[in-house]
């Protein structure tokens, strides 16, 4: 596996994937530029309304904003670069850090759906894959079905009410215990799950069906080692894939969540910098995570060359 | 000459979601040591499942072998494998008896190196170590032709051209010196140059080893060329089974004559010109009552249509399952007493 690893650095394949994730990063910070002068004046989208004439036009001048464009782009990148989006418009203080600081929380409840995703949706699928139309599959599939189709906004409320509100197993909202987490992990990792069962269980009944998984049997090899050796490794290749692109989408996409359970991560953070026209905050939620979610499919594109070796030296 | 396999009346069927399909409906060869036996017959006459079925690697549901016995003459003696346990049975395969199969492109697993994918069966029957697998691969990578095998060892199926890769399958197949090997139309996927070459590799790995090779083709040509013996199987069942030489001058069935293409029509119309075979295959979902081939055959009489021919001698080591006797150009008096039975194997 390390001589794969070894190979998949070198060969150029990794590099095209860094090359292209930076294109891609420029492409965000361009757009998060245009995006906030869109409207022609930024000044009088990040001031409150009933802000008189000179307060709008003192705001203006202190933010750079009666600079040539190009001048302003340049300002922006160069900070971009290091990491300064300014000040908080709300906070009074640097945006980056107030991001970096709900980072955890966010980092969390992904990473605790996800693992609930994973350690519950992938033996469900492999069982499922191997033996179809067992107690087990039928389960997995009924799973798969739910977690894909109920509302995650409406789970959220229904679960609220019935372990916190009735049982008080959980709490309600906020991120003091440990078991915070568990409530809306469960309502982030359930449609990742079903899909992962899903997608684990058609790729399983795949591979077995392959020509190659036939050739092994007739070389007389023990069923265990055809299943691990010869089924899985190929299974996990679309496997690693959805899973590493998945919790990009939970790190990135879990605003709903974090509301509806105060949790006090990212998502969260900037439900709020929008409410207070806290562009600069904004800003720098939106290229951090998207920072997160390219370095993410970077080293998800690493693990599948590790895995597959047509990718490798493709 | 001893034989290596015996299989006697053999039945497998499918059982699907469309209904019961009569695969393989009582197949019956020998295979001699050292011998080449080819297996002909148009798509879904059965050669891959009957195969297939020898070996449990039927997948099972839907498929079932039904009956038939198929006594393997290998190292813990005449043993049926039709009665062997799974664990018994593994170790004939790829052990005893060898397969190479039609598609290499996908035969081999994409994401294993061959090196890999050759050792993993020395250590599997062997007890091999994997220093000493390696280097029992490397040798069969040399044998079957492979140059460079030290590089080559450690590369993937996909870096490979079609041919190299069925050489690697070969590889796999002879890897652990088995009695018998079972190639289901090894060159069918490869263009006509590399299947000159796999042919010829096969002539000289089957003098090397006395191997006993069942070579399943739609190519009439390269049987005549590799073959001692030749199967043709219709509709699930043996047609007819005679000498290559034997066959090609003297084909007893309406449906050999038809694959040979030497058939001249009856009408003198159209008497200079070859055919091809006309009509459709059998449907397999239907239980066989008459012939199988009697839809398409010019010669089917009204025996034809209520009786299944079987194999019956009609020369040294001839049978053919007809009724009818193309060279006395009338129908045979008695399918069960036979033509001029000059023997039997
Ligand atoms: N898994 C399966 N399920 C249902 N029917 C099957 C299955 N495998 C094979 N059959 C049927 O069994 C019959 C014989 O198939 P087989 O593969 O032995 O034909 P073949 O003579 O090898 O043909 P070809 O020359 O195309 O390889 C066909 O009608 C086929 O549809
Ligand atoms: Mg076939």
């Amino acid at each position: 596996m390390s001589i794969a690893l070894k190979e998949a650095l070198v060969q150029r394949y990794f590099l095209s994937k860094v090359i292209q994730s930076i294109v891609l990063l420029f492409g965000v910070l361009l757009l998060v530029f245009v995006m906030v002068r869109i409207t022609g004046d930024p000044a009088a989208l990040m001031m409150p309304r009933e802000a008189s004439q000179e307060h709008v036009e003192a705001f203006r001048e202190k933010m750079g904003f009666n600079d040539p464009v190009m001048v302003q782009f340049g300002r922006f990148i160069s900070g971009a670069i290091v990491g300064d989006f300014g000040n908080s418009l709300h906070f009074k203080t640097p945006a980056m850090p107030l991001v970096l600081q709900r980072l955890p929380a966010t980092v969390q409840l992904a990473l605790a759906g996800l693992v609930m995703a994973v350690v519950v949706g992938v033996p469900l699928g492999l069982v499922g894959g191997f033996n179809p139309g067992s107690l087990v599959d039928s389960l997995g599939r009924f799973l798969a079905l739910l977690g894909q189709s109920v509302p995650n906004f409406w789970l959220a409320l229904i679960l609220i009410l019935y372990f916190a509100v009735r049982l008080r197993w959980f709490p309600s909202f906020g991120r003091d215990e440990l078991k915070s987490v568990v409530l809306p992990a469960f309502v982030m990792g359930l449609p990742v799950m079903g899909q992962i069962v899903r997608l684990t269980r058609s790729a399983v009944l795949e591979i077995r069906g392959e020509d190659f998984i036939r050739t092994a049997h007739s070389k007389g090899l023990e069923p265990r080692t055809i299943y691990t050796k010869h089924v899985l490794r190929n299974v996990a290749i679309p496997l690693v894939s959805v899973i590493g692109v998945q919790f990009g989408y939970m790190l990135g996409g879990s605003i709903y969540i974090e509301i509806i359970f105060s949790w006090p991560g990212m998502g969260q953070l900037l439900e709020q910098a929008i409410g207070w026209r806290d562009f600069p905050l904004v800003q720098a939620l939106a290229v951090f995570t998207s920072l997160v979610v390219l370095g993410l499919n970077l080293l998800t594109d690493m693990a599948y060359a590790v895995i597959d070796p047509r990718i490798r030296y493709g | 000459m001893p034989k290596a396999l015996e299989v006697r009346d053999l039945v497998t069927r499918f059982y699907t979601l469309d209904g019961v399909v009569n695969a393989v409906n009582g197949v019956s060869f020998d295979l001699h040591e050292r011998e080449t036996l080819a297996i002909v017959g148009e798509s879904g006459s059965g050669k891959s499942v009957t195969m297939m079925s020898l070996l449990g690697l039927i997948p099972s549901p839907p498929g079932k072998v039904e009956q038939g016995e198929a006594f393997f003459y290998g190292a813990s003696g005449r043993r049926d494998l039709l009665q062997m346990s799974p664990e018994e049975l593994r170790d004939v395969r790829g052990g005893q008896i060898g397969f190479v199969f039609q598609d290499p492109i996908s035969t081999l697993n994409p994401i294993l190196t061959i090196g890999e994918q050759i050792s993993e069966t020395l250590t599997r029957h062997r007890g091999l170590t994997r220093d000493e697998a390696r280097d029992q691969a490397l040798e069969l990578l040399a044998q079957v032709g492979i140059p460079d095998p030290k590089l080559r060892y450690k590369n993937y199926p996909f870096q490979f051209s079609g041919g190299m890769r069925q050489r690697v399958v070969i590889a796999i197949a002879i890897s652990c010196t088995p009695r018998v090997v079972i190639a289901d139309e090894p060159t069918t996927a490869l263009d006509v140059t590399v299947q000159a070459q796999i042919v010829d590799l096969f002539r000289r790995l089957r003098e090397m080893l006395g191997v006993a090779v069942i070579w399943i083709t739609h190519d009439l040509g390269v049987v005549a060329g590799i073959a001692d013996r030749v199967l043709v199987m219709y509709g699930g069942r043996p047609a007819e089974i005679a000498l290559v030489d034997d066959l090609y001058e003297h084909p007893q069935h309406p449906y050999t004559h038809g694959l040979l293409g030497a058939l001249p029509r009856l009408d003198a119309r159209e008497s200079r010109r070859l055919v091809s075979i006309k009509g459709t295959p059998p449907d397999l979902l239907l239980p066989m009552k008459h012939c199988p081939f009697a839809w398409r055959c010019e010669y089917a009489h009204d025996r034809c249509w209520e009786e299944i021919p079987a194999l019956t001698p009609v020369g040294v080591r001839h049978q053919v399952a007809c009724f009818y006797d193309l060279e006395a150009h009338a129908p045979r008096q008695s399918a069960s007493e036979g033509g001029p039975s000059n023997g039997r194997e």
